[in-house]
């Protein structure tokens, strides 16, 4: 519930905005309009000015993830060892731009900034499960795999 | 997280913080010895959990290492540590057996922790992947293995920031304390006003690590002596740098560390809140801190009337929700404050008006970590470190085409040639270096010919670029530069906050002439080559005019990879522009193609698929490309099945 | 303090503490801006000010820059030329070709920075943003693809009005002003009251025309086309239409709409004064049975938009009276149509107001009687301007003329309320009369008047004290609202009025960049005030007959079907 998320915050103090989003994205995946409105009475805040906050920042979402999310880096590192072959190898595949998700549900893609592994690029993740020096080549034998693995 | 050890908690608060004197008494020292390890009496085996090995898969493995241990009855030790910094050979596992030297292990895997168990316990190294021993005159050294102090990667180096990473326990508040950790956080409030901090600090030279390299000492008097009954330190972690990721790896290993800075910094200001300003997807990271934190309030050492002095200190982490931009002290502030990330136009400066409206110092991680260094070892050594202008050491992260990709800390001063090629080992698989892009999309690209600058702010910024975040890239013959540029293009134009003019719109327009000079034009009718070509003309003009009035360093320092590259890499552009050609192949649009005849089966395909009709040839015989009519799109290479189109 | 600073080898005086920018208009020399709005904090957001100080590596936004003694200043310098020319030329290469048809043509300040910086070829262009427009609001059009940033909407909305309705969405080249979770305007808190209209520089944000179908109207033999226009605007225009200001122009006004091809032209001041009859008698029986009180004013639409979403506990305390313009539109289908014989249905109601949800309030349901509404359209000052031109009427050769009967007289408390402060003064001056039946002994009351966020006074009438409190700019109106929850007031009568200052500064009025305009208009309802005889509603002949007529007593029940209104509570997303 959201209302038990709210009460994590006994102070009603507009600094609190940012990590009670954090708190409701990390329980719900993302942030729906009924919980903006919600944080909205609760902080006394304008809900334009929650979503305009929200907006502005790469980790908040507004519609749920895919089943199987897949996140590619887009740090320098990764990119001088071309990945963008395998980002528009992902792309052309499932039909979808970054932020995107598949009209059958199952893949959400997310460009990301450096996730922490610049000896490893190419690197990206499927929801935990993480793949590093990728090679485009094996792009349709990993996407196969979660297509049968949803079979 | 660990749990306290409330017996080794009742020592170290009395006998090891509450000691007033320098010296300690022998029993304390051997206890303080066995805490942190130096005297072992059983096997003790780290394993390095970290971003990038976690990303590797190191959590399985260090459950494979329990197992292991557990199953065999063994009475040994499994110990998380943080990163030592090469993330080339992550993960990285120590075994260290009673009596001998301590043992590392590269890349260590599923595959093969097993074995390099088992020829340890059994007296064997494992030769593929030890990486080296620690040495100590005490122990049995094992034969035919380096020392760590041997390996070009570690010899060349000279650790005060990163000294404990990799080595100490992040979870443990002992271990750190154990290692004189806190030592100089409680002598300066037991004997030093904030006056005598600040100008210890200032006369120690440190300037800012976070990239303007702003003198910290100078930046902490202007809010001392702000009036105010509240202020603020914020310690900016946030690096959201695309390239660099030097505090993350140090938070991850040595936690306490920044505690301890932040702590005496706050202090210095007369701040009794201290936020720290993390990404929230820094998870390890922000774990840790976490942890750190929970651990020195239980210690007292920060808290109410820390320990009897009447001065309080609380420590706030605030999670970031992912914007570079953020890095920037008046949008972090913005940012903490429930705002959107936003800059403010200075002045007035955070350090008489910043967090909710207070005196606020923002500094950078590494510019904290460096305090406790200047406490302990004095202004004056620190000070001898470096050049004339910039004092101390810096690290950097290096990625790229190197061999030894990881964290790089080296007294100001170093040549960059030496942090590639000698701390580094050079280009990968021998090629030849073409760039080196220091301080991500704030910074620039140095050439061949840059490689003798020796390292401070100054000379840096008169090579035209700035030291940012100081991540470093290395790009070999096989990047394109145009290309480089064009990233950090994109990243800023996505990356800016929007609010001025010449940042939104001008990062945006830079970015589309760059696009359009690694494309062929769409159509042949001219216009688009005019408009190329008009870009290209205004490029610098444009460059000029958002440094000259962008609102923040965002904006201010957008134009540098493009500046700089102008400068140094002219002949690239205009092979880009002129020639249409990308000699590193990594334009694609720019590629050109042709028809292997003897290949080519005249199946006609590629005729029917080519969107302007550039290919030519009756069926069964071999086909023609008009390079006159093709416009690069590579559409005829993906479709032929025979491998007749050859891409040049 | 004053202190001298050094500006382009001169040295002029500056006060210290203000910033570059004051001190440089203080001594006339024009630097251009686009995101600084007078009596705000700058931004510097949109480095138009730019200005060349020696020893600064860059240049400084000199409207957020503090002066100080050591000051040397270029601020037309070549680098600070090319700066601004480019930043312009960075709107322009994001911005649609299509001056010759924006409604801003010929006042827009992006047009008028080009113009000044001569920008004269395209240097810089790229693919532009494509953002979609947005036609759902009844009285205001958004264009975000014209606009250009600058926030000035958003501050108004939020520091003057308190209804943020928006903010800037995303970051980057992607940023954007955006509603609440980037609804439709009308889906949103949006009270249309138009005041993001007035600061935008763009065509950005414009009303609603319904310019067209007034035309297809007067064009129709079929219709009785009648127009009725604010008192607000008849002080507004003068210079605008090349008329000498300072004058009201209400005579002209009439004329000229008649040119046009208006049927009947009515002057709103006497829907002004039955408004102030009403409502004065609905107070005084509130007084009475010391129910639901205090009284809020009901004729602002955009406060009442505003109290239905974001203050429903209030409803009751609000005045059921109608707008005057509303009042006006229903004694307009009634009155003057069984008085003049014409079916409801074959009039057509044309209102003239300085307002944009005056749009939005002649569409709501309650203003409808089985399919008539009272008010058929309403055009803003800024369209009227337009149909004028259009008309091709010539003001300056016009003679005044009277509007038409039956509502032809009015008090000059029936011009009063176009001031903020002056609804409430009329208002007063009749609730003597109604619960004393005596006139009261001063009827000019000079606290109520003036320009301070918020007025209040006490005004003796018979052995009553009763407090009297106006405010403008919705947010000053929250807070007072939050005073009453909290039991802090005993004031009996607020008069609220969504924009600051009244109507005389509404969301409809002409643009202008004559800072003491407000003041002139201001002036001039007060001189009529001082001038004319008859100050008070109750006086206006016209309303004594309406009600011996048509309506019978004050909050009758025939009073209750056309004058009254009621209010519902409304779910937008805050
Ligand atoms: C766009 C931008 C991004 C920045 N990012 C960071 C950052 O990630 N970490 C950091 O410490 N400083 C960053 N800075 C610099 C900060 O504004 C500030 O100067 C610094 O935190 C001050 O700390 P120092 O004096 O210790 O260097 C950034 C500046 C800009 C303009
Ligand atoms: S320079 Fe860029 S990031 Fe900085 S304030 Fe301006 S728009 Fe925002
Ligand atoms: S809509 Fe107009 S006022 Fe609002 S930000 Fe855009 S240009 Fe400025
Ligand atoms: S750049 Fe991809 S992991 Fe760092
Ligand atoms: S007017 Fe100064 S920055 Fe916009």
């Amino acid at each position: 519930m959201i209302e038990s998320i709210l009460e994590k915050y006994p102070f009603v103090q507009r600094d609190n905005i940012i990590p009670i989003l954090q708190d409701i994205q990390k329980n719900y995946g993302f942030l729906s309009e009924e919980s903006i409105i919600k944080v909205g009475k609760y902080l006394n805040m304008p809900t334009s000015k929650i979503y305009g906050l929200a907006t502005f920042y790469n980790q908040f979402r507004f519609e749920a993830k895919a089943k199987y999310h897949i996140r590619i880096c887009n740090g320098t590192s990764c990119h001088i060892n071309s990945n963008l072959i395998i980002i528009n190898e992902i792309k052309k595949r499932l039909g979808i731009e970054n932020g995107g998700i598949t009209k059958d549900g199952l893949f959400s893609l997310e460009e990301t900034t450096c996730m922490g592994a610049c000896g490893l690029g190419p690197v990206m993740a499927i929801n935990e499960r993480y793949y590093t020096e990728v090679n485009v080549n094996k792009i349709p034998e990993i996407i196969e795999y979660y297509l049968n693995n949803d079979k | 997280m660990d749990k306290i050890n409330e017996l080794n908690k009742d020592f170290l608060i009395t006998k090891v913080l509450h000691n007033a004197h320098e010296t300690l008494d022998k029993e304390v020292v051997a206890k303080l010895a066995a805490i942190k390890r130096d005297k072992i009496n059983k096997p003790i085996i780290t394993i390095g959990v970290n971003t990038p090995s976690r990303i590797i898969g190191v959590d399985e493995i260090k459950l494979g290492l329990l197992e292991y241990v557990h199953d065999r009855n063994f009475d040994a030790q499994v110990i998380d540590v943080g990163s030592l910094g090469l993330t080339t050979y992550e993960p990285i596992l120590s075994v260290h057996l009673p009596g001998k030297t301590k043992l590392y292990f590269k890349n260590v895997s599923l595959e093969n922790y097993i074995s390099i168990l088992d020829g340890t316990f059994n007296n064997y190294i494992h030769e593929e992947a030890v990486l080296c021993q620690v040495r100590n005159d005490i122990f049995e050294q094992w034969e035919q293995v380096p020392f760590m102090d041997e390996l070009p990667y570690f010899k060349n180096q000279q650790r005060l920031v990163l000294k404990n990473c990799g080595f100490i326990d992040p979870n443990s508040i002992e271990e750190y304390i154990a290692t004189g950790g806190y030592k100089s956080f409680l002598k300066t409030i037991r004997n030093n006003t904030p006056e005598e901090v600040c100008e210890k600090i200032e006369n120690s030279n440190l300037r800012g690590r976070g990239g303007e390299g702003y003198p910290t000492g100078k930046k902490w008097r202007v809010a001392l002596e702000t009036a105010s009954e509240q202020k603020y330190l914020i310690c900016n972690a946030g690096e959201s740098d695309p390239g660099a990721f030097m505090e993350r790896l140090l938070i991850e290993s040595d936690p306490h560390k920044i505690i301890e800075g932040i702590s005496i910094s706050a202090y210095a200001i007369g701040a009794q809140k201290a936020y720290v300003y993390i990404e929230s997807e820094y998870e390890i990271a922000v774990a840790r801190l976490k942890n750190a934190i929970k651990q020195a309030k239980e210690y007292g050492i920060i808290g109410h009337d820390i320990l009897n002095s009447g001065y309080n200190l609380d420590i706030i982490i605030k999670e970031g929700a992912g914007a570079y931009v953020c890095g920037e002290e008046t949008a972090l502030i913005s940012s903490i404050e429930g705002k959107r990330g936003k800059p403010h136009s200075k002045p007035p400066y955070p350090a008489t008006k910043g967090l909710f409206g207070r005196p606020t110092v923002v500094n950078n991680v590494e510019t904290l970590v460096n305090i406790p260094i200047i406490i302990e070892k004095g202004a004056n050594w620190f000070k001898s470190l470096g050049t004339e202008g910039s004092s101390g050491t810096k690290v950097f992260s290096i990625s790229g085409k190197v061999d030894y990709k990881g964290l790089v800390e080296v007294e100001m001063g170093t040549k960059l040639r030496d942090i590639i090629f000698r701390i580094s080992g050079g280009i990968v698989q021998g090629k030849k270096f073409k760039a080196l892009h220091i301080g991500g999309p704030s910074g620039g690209c140095l050439t061949e010919d840059h490689l003798d600058i020796e390292i401070d702010y100054e000379a840096i910024s008169q090579a035209g670029i700035s030291l940012g975040s100081a991540g470093m890239v290395v790009l070999d013959e096989d990047n394109c530069i145009i290309d480089m540029v064009k990233y950090f293009m994109n990243f800023l134009q996505e990356e800016s906050c929007g609010i001025c003019i010449p940042c939104r719109e001008g990062t945006r327009r830079m970015h589309e002439i760059l696009e359009n000079i690694s494309k062929r034009p769409k159509d042949d009718n001219g216009n688009t080559t005019l408009q190329r070509f008009k870009g290209v003309m205004q490029l610098e003009n444009l460059a000029e005019v958002i440094k000259d009035t962008s609102m923040c360093g965002l904006g201010r320092k957008a134009a540098n990879p493009v500046l700089s590259s102008l400068k140094w890499f002219r002949d690239e552009y205009e092979e880009h522009i002129f020639e249409r050609n990308c000699e590193a192949g990594i334009c694609q649009e720019l590629r050109t193609f042709e028809i292997n005849i003897d290949a080519c089966t005249g199946c006609t395909l590629c005729a029917k698929k080519c969107p302007t009709g550039a290919i030519i040839g009756s069926p069964q015989n071999a086909h023609f490309i008009v390079q006159d009519k093709c416009i690069g799109c590579g559409i005829c290479y993906d479709t032929c099945k025979f491998s007749a189109i050859i891409s040049k | 303090m004053v202190i001298e600073i050094e500006v382009n080898g001169k040295n002029i005086k500056a006060n210290k503490g203000d910033t570059i920018l004051e001190t440089l208009y203080n001594n006339g020399i024009k630097v251009p801006t686009l995101c600084r709005m007078d009596g705000f904090t700058p931004t510097g957001a949109c480095r138009m000010c730019v200005v060349e100080v020696e020893g600064k590596t860059d240049l400084i936004p000199s409207c957020s820059f503090p002066v100080d003694e050591s000051l040397k200043i270029k601020t037309h310098s070549t680098r600070v030329i090319r700066a601004r020319k480019m930043l312009v030329e960075l709107l322009l290469s994001n911005h649609p070709d299509d001056c010759l048809y924006c409604i801003r043509n010929g006042n827009c300040e992006l047009q008028d920075l080009a113009v000044e910086l001569n920008v004269r070829e395209r240097r810089i262009s790229g693919d532009k943003s494509k953002l979609n427009s947005d036609h759902s609001s009844p009285g205001i059009i958004r264009d975000p693809a014209k606009c250009i940033l600058c926030g000035r909407c958003v501050r108004v909305c939020e520091e003057i009005l308190d209804v943020s309705t928006f903010d800037f969405m995303r970051r980057g080249n992607k940023t954007a002003i955006s509603t609440s979770m980037n609804k439709d305007l009308n889906f949103s808190n949006c009270i249309n009251c138009g005041q993001c209209i007035m600061t935008c520089p763009t065509g950005a944000l414009h009303e609603k025309t319904n310019f067209d179908i007034v035309q297809d109207m007067i064009n129709n033999p079929e219709m009785n086309v009648i127009a009725q226009f604010s008192p607000s605007i008849a002080v507004s225009l003068a210079d605008e239409l090349g008329l000498r200001s300072g004058k009201d122009i209400s005579g002209i006004l009439v004329a000229a709409l008649k040119r046009i091809g208006f049927d009947k032209v009515f002057d709103t001041s006497f829907g002004v004064d039955l408004a102030i009859y009403e409502q004065s008698a609905e107070l005084a029986d509130r007084i009475k049975n010391d129910e639901n009180l205090p009284m809020f004013s009901s004729c602002c639409s955009g406060w009442i938009k505003h109290m239905e979403q974001s203050h429903p506990d209030m409803i009751d305390n609000v005045s059921t009276s109608k707008s005057p313009q509303q009042m006006m539109g229903a004694m307009i289908k009634s009155y003057f149509a069984e008085k003049e014989d014409i079916s409801p249905n074959k009039i057509f109601s044309v209102s003239i107001m300085p307002c944009t949800a005056k749009k939005f309030e002649a569409q709501r349901e309650e203003m409808t009687h089985k399919g008539v509404s009272d008010i058929d359209v309403v055009l803003t000052t800024r369209e009227l301007v337009k149909l004028i031109h259009l008309y091709g009427i010539d003001v300056q050769s016009l003679d005044e003329e009277k509007s038409d009967a039956p509502f032809n007289n009015r008090s000059s408390a029936g011009k009063m309320p176009a001031v903020s402060g002056g609804l409430a003064e009329s208002i007063a001056r009749t609730l003597a009369f109604h619960l004393t039946e005596k006139e009261l002994t001063n009827i000019k009351i000079a606290k109520l008047r003036g320009t301070k966020e918020r007025r209040e006074t006490y005004v003796k009438i018979g052995r009553q004290q009763i407090g009297f409190a106006v405010v403008s700019g919705l947010k000053n109106a929250n807070n007072l609202i939050k005073e009453i929850r909290d039991g802090k007031s005993d004031i009996k009568f607020i008069e609220v009025m969504a924009c600051p200052g009244g109507c005389i500064n509404g969301g409809g009025q002409v643009f202008t960049n004559d800072d003491k305009a407000l003041k002139n208009r201001a002036k001039i309802i007060y001189d009529l005030d001082d001038k004319e005889a008859i100050n008070v509603a109750h006086k206006n002949s016209g309303i004594l007959e309406l009600y011996k007529e048509f309506l019978g007593e004050p909050m009758s029940e025939k009073c209750v079907k056309f004058l009254h209104t009621k209010y519902t509570q409304r779910d937008v997303l805050l």
